[in-house]
């Protein structure tokens, strides 16, 4: 493992509880890495599995995706979905040879600020241990 | 028509230095500058704050921008403020993006370069989005003028009469046959002595006799559809196989019960006795009897006695009815008030202090019921009765215990339960004012007596020779065979271990959420507190909203309080809900998903997804063709997205989330910084 990279993960964070979490984990001061960048969509269920493709195809090293406790949905349904998809999307990935360690999911609910920082450092370290991304990376072709 | 080309404006917070501190503002100023439609980039001490506000709407004014991004806090904090200033100046409020550099950067970051590093990329993610935003309609709907209040304890109680006394319709549903909760149990409140039952239950009679409340006991709510301004729940009312409007609460019915005296009371914490047809105390509203199916001998066994029910053979007014059925109502509101109160913990989970085994060992709830005046003893303090309620003893010296099942974080309870130091001090003063020669000790960890008259109250107890000793007993245990209990504990000022002997103990029980907690968390989609209590929206500013509008908090469901404070937050949700039904409409979400006509397939993924059933096939005319093409219905659309992720060929999308909005960001934010 190579200590000195820095892997960059992209996190999916629905707007009620894990974003909410995200948010007090800053207000409660807690410290974590600054690798992850967060986008924050309503609902873990917005999550089209294309992103996380997207995401690695662009350079991220680690997805995440975080959403209400299952049963705590602020849509009710929303996170079985992003469940089901992002099981799905992950075999896939690993059947082109996707480290899953790049690969995250979660429940975060508003109150988990130190959940959501343990995340946080779960992700980088699995990011980290899997090295920079670079099967989807974009070649050139010279014509 | 506006200008297509982009002129966006960015605003960097410093929020002090709780930004400023970590992220250098002037660097992500400059490179904000830079970025493509750029055309203002500023930094401010207080964005949020009039002159920070005022410098982006004269910009929108004078440099004609027609984006703007703020760089600040959460946008769950202050993306409203800035959306509002958008529209003051006429520019469509969703032109707005926020970059959250704070809650989830400065706050969380130590490295300043990696920090400003981030805040950067945040910035740039923000205005690739904001060149894709639309401008969005704000629709209002109409409010059903109605609340439902749920729990009949004094938050619920006061909830109701402010909203009903405005004039507006209030549907009170409590589960118990009877309205009072916890608080018609005590017998004096801290710390100005007054009567519990005296204050309380002329508001229990005001409940049941005004026009604008329908109360409805012995009833829970089934389940809740809609959204605020228009919901719809379905009300179980339980069988009480009672005739409500014949009974008249005459009472001859239990005096003949089979079962009279046989079965622990509820209201009377399992230390005095009732029937199977009962009264949960005599000053219940409604005064209505109720029969309990689960004890009843005619109910359970389908037989009682050789005679049949003497309830029913007693009751001059014909009121009992074995043949009674639950009734399901459906109600329509515009607002809910969830007040569904607390459980006091349970101290057999503290096995080291022999509540189990020990009936001289007993809750604070437990005490209240003894002490009360209409409670089994009559107010007198006899502990140590049979089964019959006879015999027993006054007790000489009575240990009292704080912090049960608070702060303590063996039993999962790290938090202080506010209420048990006063109601200890209550109880021990009780005692002495009714066994004046009895020697009372009191053992805590840490007094705390900080609310209006309470550490006058604390001193007042202390001068009137009750004994207080800093310590947390390890051990409460029987000595022997007569009544005497130890109380094994190390005063903790003194650092001397000591066995206090005591012949009554009263555990300072801490208040815990229900038990039931998981059904209303299902029922309302409430989110919980680290301690099991339901979450406000915002713990100083939003203290009574939830995270679903319209959906307001009273009471101990959301966290430990006394009553001035339950009554006060009963009274902050009332006016919360009514400000929602005076003005008669509300702003629904904006930011619903759209389809696209020509792009929808019509195979109804979609439609099969959607938790709230707003999507629907309708058929249309495509070029002389008949085809199915999904439809949103706004008023029932939440906006969550869930249908985007499903949708194959990406024709349906939520406004203000569409992937082209998403995907600029990803690839903003993907890049990794080398």
């Amino acid at each position: 493992m190579n200590e000195d990279f820095e892997p960059t993960i992209v996190a999916f964070l629905c707007n009620w509880c894990s974003y909410a979490g995200a948010d007090l984990a800053g207000t409660s001061r807690m410290h974590y890495l600054p690798n992850v960048r967060i986008i924050r969509v309503m609902c873990s269920g917005r999550v089209n599995p294309l992103f996380l493709l997207n995401a690695l195809q662009q350079g991220a090293d680690g997805v995440l995706i975080s959403g209400c406790h299952p049963g705590d949905c602020h849509y009710l349904e929303g996170n079985y979905y992003a469940r089901r998809r992002f099981v799905l999307m992950r075999k896939l990935l690993e059947h082109v040879g996707v480290d899953p360690g790049r690969i995250n999911m979660s429940w975060v609910s508003a109150s988990e600020g130190a959940k959501f920082k343990d995340i946080i450092e779960k992700a980088v370290e699995g990011a980290k241990e899997s090295g920079p991304m670079e099967q989807f990376k974009r070649r050139k072709i010279n014509w | 028509m506006e200008s297509t080309r982009p002129k966006i404006g960015v605003y960097i917070c410093h929020c002090g230095i709780n930004i400023a501190g970590v992220v250098d503002v002037e660097a992500v100023t400059e490179y904000a500058s830079k970025l493509p439609g750029v055309v203002v980039s500023r930094n401010y001490s207080y964005m949020c704050s009039d002159p920070g506000q005022t410098l982006i709407k004269d910009d929108i004014r004078e440099k004609g921008l027609n984006r703007v991004i703020v760089a600040s806090c959460s946008p769950r904090m202050h993306e409203p403020t800035f959306r509002k200033a958008l529209a003051e100046t006429g520019l469509n409020p969703y032109y707005l993006e926020m970059a959250n550099i704070r809650e989830q950067c400065s706050w969380v970051h130590e490295d300043k370069a990696k920090a400003t590093e981030k805040a950067e990329k945040l910035v740039e993610a923000a205005v690739a989005k904001v060149l894709l935003l639309e401008a969005l309609e704000e629709k209002e709907v109409d409010v059903t003028p109605a609340c439902l209040v749920i729990g009949g304890g004094i938050a619920g109680i006061q909830a109701a009469l402010d909203i009903a006394e405005a004039g507006f319709k209030v549907y009170l549903v409590e589960k118990t046959p009877s309205v009072g909760g916890h608080m018609a149990q005590l017998d004096k409140t801290f710390p100005t002595l007054d009567c519990s039952a005296c204050i309380l239950t002329p508001k229990m009679v005001d409940v049941a006799n005004h026009p604008n409340i329908e109360l409805m006991t012995y009833s829970q709510v089934e389940s809740v559809e809609g959204y605020v301004g228009n919901f719809k729940a379905t009300v179980r009312k339980k069988a009480r196989y009672v005739d409500f409007d014949k009974c008249t609460g005459c009472g001859i019915c239990a005096e003949n019960c089979r079962l009279l005296n046989r079965i622990p009371s509820e209201f009377d914490e399992g230390i005095g006795m009732r029937s199977a047809i009962y009264l949960p105390f005599p000053q219940a509203v409604p005064a209505k009897y109720t029969i309990d199916p689960e004890r009843c001998l005619q109910l359970t066994k389908g037989k009682c006695g050789k005679e049949g029910p003497a309830c029913k053979a007693s009751c001059q007014a014909d009121a009992v009815n074995f043949d009674q059925k639950d009734e399901l109502l459906e109600i329509d509101v515009g607002t809910i008030i969830v007040a569904t109160g607390y459980d006091v913990f349970d101290a057999k989970r503290k096995h080291e202090y022999g509540y189990a085994e020990n009936p001289n060992v007993m809750t604070g709830l437990e005490f209240e019921r003894l002490v009360s005046a209409s409670g089994p003893t009559g107010g007198k303090i006899i502990v140590g009765r049979d089964k019959k309620g006879e015999g027993g003893f006054e007790p000489k010296k009575i240990a009292f215990i704080h912090c049960v099942g608070s702060r303590d974080k063996s039993l999962g309870n790290e938090y202080c339960s506010r209420v048990c130091c006063m109601y200890l001090a209550k109880q021990a003063h009780l005692i002495k004012d009714k066994l004046p020669d009895a020697e009372v000790t009191v053992f805590y960890m840490d007094v705390r007596a900080f609310g209006k008259g309470f550490e006058e109250f604390y001193d007042r107890v202390r001068r009137e020779g009750i004994r207080y000793i800093r310590g947390n007993p390890s051990e409460i245990y029987k000595k022997g065979d007569d009544h005497a209990l130890i109380v094994k504990v190390e005063d903790t000022l003194l650092g001397t271990p000591m066995e206090y002997e005591a012949d009554l103990v009263v555990l300072g029980v801490g208040l815990e959420p229900r038990q039931d907690v998981r059904e209303i968390i299902d029922l309302f989609k409430l989110s919980q507190s680290t301690d099991g209590f339901f979450l406000e929206a915002h713990p100083k500013l939003r203290p009574v909203d939830t995270a679903s509008d319209g959906i307001f908090l009273a009471g101990c469901c959301q966290g430990p309080k006394d009553i001035p404070d339950t009554v006060a937050q009963a009274k902050g949700a009332a006016s919360s809900a009514l400000t929602l039904i005076a003005r008669g409409k509300v702003k629904v979400e904006a930011q619903v998903s759209a389809v696209n006509a020509d792009e929808c397939r019509g195979c109804g993924l979609c439609v099969e997804v959607c938790p709230f059933g707003a999507i629907e096939l309708v058929e249309t005319n495509r070029q002389g063709n008949i085809v199915n093409v999904a439809s949103v219905n706004e008023a029932l659309c939440k906006g969550c997205g869930s249908c985007a992720s499903a949708c194959l060929s990406g024709a349906i999308q939520p406004k203000s989330f569409k992937d082209e909005q998403i995907l600029p960001q990803i690839a903003v934010l993907g890049v990794r910084t080398e």
